[in-house]
């Protein structure tokens, strides 16, 4: 038998309810495959061995009771560090948190806990989620598990690479632009963000308010949709949270796409994507029309301002959402007091890192007086024009599939250029733009990189996704390959 | 010299009359140990996300239906980004270009003239903390009050207000609707409603707006009043002078009586508003206004109206009357039980108000109970005592809070019903001044007479009725 922590969620979550292992080992196991790995990998900011085990513990004891326990009791999760976790630093990857305890947990987390998952820490990222590689991290970057030289993808990549490097079995990230989606598909696993309003943001850290959305990686689809079950649904604690009804999305994950309609958007092939990537995607939808599904291209003409309208939005909420941090009430403050004007300037120019500034920069500007019609009204403008895109193109079809990274994973420090790092997104954020459900799962490798293909599905329509997905997942078998570490 | 007048538009805040907060649970209530009535939500902390009270938006509803406002249905919320450390998010959650209420009006009078006030807006947004800068480099923040929902009510521009005796007016009147529709409960010194004139002056006859200036801190009526006048003043000094006014916000000092410059408006802060994320737009349904407009409590325009008629009192007598809610309830009450309104509201107006306004009691405290007061205007009506005695009974009322009844029974106040005590009194009253008796018999002066009802009132303590009295000295005389 393989060991315990190569096992997917849902593989382990059986055993565990057939008492052949308990959670003690499963986590135990998982703890030294992180002993064991991270210092190459540095998946985490902070893990816990005793906290992890002792939270192992009580789920045994809670079966050996008999108990009634939820379907993943007993699974060990990371999560990404900028959910809040009571009593748990909790840093959003920058150094102006380098201190933050939350006295409060968010509310995936109080799910998770209620649902009695194990948490074995918190996963790096780039500094409030700005990146597509962890390297604006305030503290390390990570490395992808499959060749530890290039980066896992961001800003989740963290907790993408803890998830390939078999140092958790599941793990919660953060999508705003592609942040979940993007790192899934670099390290070869399973990412999703639900539909916007599916999962409580409260206690997540906000970079976007408009756009964030968390969301779970898993090895499987079916790991993916089983976490989905446990966090999604309406919280009082966030107005944006919808009262959709949340159906079993593991019952979705089932063979079966005869006759889905498939639309493959050309604008989302074109600038940037390799033609690996391009043909392995297209290779992966030509085999769900051999299991019976019907693809056609179709545009998606607005997407193309996708890019320009996000780095207006996103650094506009970005702008306002960081503006707390001032060193008066928590997290970094400056040595050097002087008045408060110059406590919050020294505070944030000590605390934040480049691309935050440069950041908060841009979204200032952008929603200065004379400049709010042309650059952040605008944007909203081609924002409702690329959602009416997708409400177009869903008319005529079930499920969009796209690339979701133009290229596998490139080298740590090479992408120097802002905007080259951006075009990183550059599938992803049209998606965020329209709120819509997208998953991205492993299509193939080049040159031993995986390759991801994103899932598009229309809003609250999280279970066409698994399903589509699920069905491609089982045809291929892309999801058994691990990284050698 | 020419003559000007003022120019003043006015910006109130009202803190709301809510359990919680605008966006949390916290309590919202004035005072606390600094830092007490405080969450992760109303502190700013990371990952938190507000939550909109029902109970704030409905206020505001309400107040803009009192102040005949149109409501602006799809109404959002929109954050004003700038530093201070009073405001824990970096931003305040306000309402930008769709407040609640838009375009509404109240009346006030001055000397007799009724004129119409137009008011521009009517929105919700969120309080700040407090500062407190001590001796040496240190400065407190206490986020007690950060996130009490606050009302803002702006009038429209250019403004009607031509005077300071209109403003206040208009701060008065603003002060007894938002109290009698419960939404606010209007203490100026505890800053629960502020007010924020800005005040320019132009020639009589020109329609050309001067350069404003805005006056902070004023927490009272009379420093509104003495503010503004003030103000103008100082702005028609400075432009007979041929001298520029700055555009500025000025302070009041309520000890000197002046206002003094506290800050430039020029480089003024830029607010970057944009639609708040976290909170959907409200969508105020025709049903939320109805539920609102159905449970509306009697305005006091209406108000004042239906107790002139239907007590039949002055309007000098309502006007006082209206101006604050407790007040016009307890004359109701106390009208209802006595059966008297006219007699109650004199009561009311003069001796109790003395007495509240000598201990500094607020009416809702009064020690006397409607109940009791009107058990006291029933005592003097029905003659079992005098208007004289009463004068007395309403001090010890007052000091005791005992039943009227129970202190005139134990006091021996009744007045004397006994005519044949009254007779032995006018006696011995007549015995004792033969001279005024002869005056009055032999020479006719029948003005003296009121000395003897006098000396008859005094021998009686004043329990004695005057007109039996009277009665019977009469009959004395000619007998
Ligand atoms: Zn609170």
């Amino acid at each position: 038998m393989s060991e315990l922590f190569q096992l997917s969620a849902v593989e382990a979550a059986q055993l565990l309810q057939a008492k052949k292992i308990s959670s003690v080992e499963l986590t135990g196991n998982v703890i030294n495959r992180i002993e064991d790995v991270e210092n190459r990998v540095q998946a985490f900011l902070i893990w816990d061995k005793e906290l992890a085990l002792s939270q192992a513990k009580v789920v045994d004891e809670h079966r050996m009771r008999g108990e009634d326990l939820s379907p993943l009791a007993g699974i060990p999760i990371a999560l990404k560090d900028n959910i809040c976790t009571q009593g748990i630093r909790t840093t959003a990857g920058s150094k102006i948190l380098y201190n933050f305890i939350p006295p409060y947990d968010a509310t995936v987390v109080n799910k998770l806990k209620q649902a009695g998952l194990v948490l074995i820490g918190k996963t790096n990222c780039d500094e409030f989620a700005m990146g597509s590689s962890t390297e604006n991290s305030g503290y390390h970057t990570t490395s992808n598990p499959w060749d530890l030289e290039r980066v896992p993808g961001g800003s989740s990549g963290g907790s993408a690479a803890a998830v390939a490097a078999g140092e958790s079995l599941l793990s919660l990230g953060s999508d705003t632009g592609g942040s979940i989606r993007q790192p899934a598909s670099l390290c070869g696993v399973v990412g999703m963000k639900p539909t916007y309003g599916r999962v409580s943001r409260y206690g997540l850290i906000a970079y976007a308010s408009s756009l964030d959305q968390i969301g779970p990686f898993g090895r499987t689809v079916r790991d993916c949709a089983a976490l989905l079950n446990l966090i999604s649904g309406h919280d009082g604690m966030d107005s944006t949270s919808t009262s959709v009804p949340v159906p079993d999305y593991t019952k979705a994950c089932e063979s079966d796409v005869k006759g889905l309609k498939i639309g493959v958007p050309r604008e989302f092939f074109a600038q940037g994507v390799s033609g690996d990537v391009d043909m392995l995607v297209r290779a992966a939808i030509e085999k769900l029309c051999e299991l019976g599904a019907e693809a056609e291209e179709c545009s998606l003409p607005f997407s193309e301002y996708a890019l320009a309208a996000y780095y207006i939005i996103a650094p506009a909420e970005a702008s306002s959402n960081l503006a707390r941090f001032d060193g008066v009430r928590y997290g970094l403050r400056t040595k050097e007091l002087a008045g408060h004007i110059s406590l919050t300037e020294k505070t944030r120019n000590e605390g934040f890192g480049d691309e935050v500034k440069q950041r908060i920069m841009i979204g200032t500007y952008a929603l200065s007086a004379g400049y709010y019609d042309a650059y952040y009204k605008r944007a909203q403008q081609i924002r409702t024009l690329i959602r009416r895109d997708f409400d177009r193109a869903f008319e005529k079809f079930d499920i969009l599939l796209t690339p979701t990274s133009p290229t596998t994973a490139f080298k740590i420090g090479e992408k120097s250029d802002p905007l080259a790092m951006k075009l990183a997104d550059v599938c992803t954020l049209p998606v965020n733009m329209a709120g819509l459900p997208a998953l991205s799962l492993p299509c193939g490798f080049v040159d031993g990189l995986p390759v991801g293909m994103q899932v598009v599905g229309k809003p609250f329509d999280e279970e066409t996704v698994f399903r589509v997905s699920h069905t491609y997942e089982q045809a291929s078998l892309w999801h058994t390959s691990r990284p050698l570490l | 010299m020419p003559e000007y007048e003022p120019v003043v538009g006015m910006e109130c805040h009202a803190e709301l009359l809510t359990n919680s907060k605008m966006f949390c649970g916290c309590k919202n209530e004035f005072g606390g140990e600094p830092n007490t009535r405080c969450c992760p939500i109303c502190l700013g902390m990371p990952g938190a996300l507000p939550v909109m009270n029902r109970e704030a938006v409905n206020h505001v509803i309400r107040t803009a239906l009192a102040l005949n406002c149109e409501i602006t249905r799809d109404a959002k919320f929109d954050r004003k980004n700038y530093f201070y450390p009073d405001l824990p998010k970096g931003y305040q959650i306000s309402e930008y270009d769709k407040p609640i209420g838009v375009k509404g009006w109240l009346d006030i009078e001055v000397d007799g003239q009724v004129k119409r006030i137009h008011i521009r807006r009517v929105h919700l947004e969120e309080d700040t903390g407090k500062l407190f800068h001590v001796a040496g480099d240190e400065s407190f923040v206490d986020l007690n009050r950060s996130g009490v929902p606050l009302m803002e009510i702006v009038t429209e521009f250019p403004p009607d207000i031509h005077s300071a005796d209109e403003a206040r007016a208009y701060l008065m009147k603003l002060r007894t609707i938002l109290t009698f529709i419960g939404v606010c409960d209007g203490k100026m010194e505890e800053g629960s409603l502020r007010c924020e004139p800005n005040v320019s002056i132009r020639e009589i006859g020109t329609h050309i707006l001067g350069t404003k200036t805005e006056i902070k801190n004023l927490n009272s009526f009379r420093a509104v009043q003495k503010g503004i006048e003030f103000e103008v003043e100082r702005q028609a000094e400075l432009t007979e002078a041929g001298e520029k006014i700055v555009q500025e916000t000025r302070g009041w000092n309520d000890a000197k009586q002046i206002t003094f410059s506290q800050r430039s408006k020029e480089g003024e802060q830029e607010y970057r508003y944009f639609p708040e994320p976290d909170l959907l737009p409200l969508e105020i349904s025709d049903d939320w206004i109805e539920q609102i407009r159905l449970n509306m409590p009697e305005l006091p325009d209406s108000r004042k109206a239906r107790i002139i008629s239907e007590y039949g009192l002055s309007a000098y007598d309502a006007a006082y009357l209206i101006e604050e809610k407790e007040l016009v309830d307890f004359f109701e009450e106390t009208a209802k039980l006595s059966g008297d309104a006219k007699l109650s509201a004199n009561w009311i107006m003069s001796d109790l108000a003395r007495l509240l306004n000598t201990d500094n009691t607020p009416i809702q405290n009064s020690p006397i109970s409607p109940a009791h007061l009107a058990e006291m205007v029933k005592l003097i009506n029905d003659g079992t005592i005098s208007g004289k005695i009463a004068k007395t009974l309403i001090e010890e009322m007052f000091t005791t809070s005992i039943a009227p009844g129970l202190i005139v029974e134990d006091k021996g106040w009744k007045t004397i019903k006994d005519t044949g005590a009254i007779e032995a009194l006018v006696e011995k009253v007549m015995a004792d001044n033969p001279a005024i008796i002869s005056d009055i018999k032999e020479k006719g002066l029948m003005q003296k007479k009121g000395f003897l009802v006098g000396q008859v009132m005094k021998a009686s303590q004043g329990k004695a009725d005057p007109q039996d009295v009277n009665r019977i000295i009469d009959e004395k005389l000619i007998g």
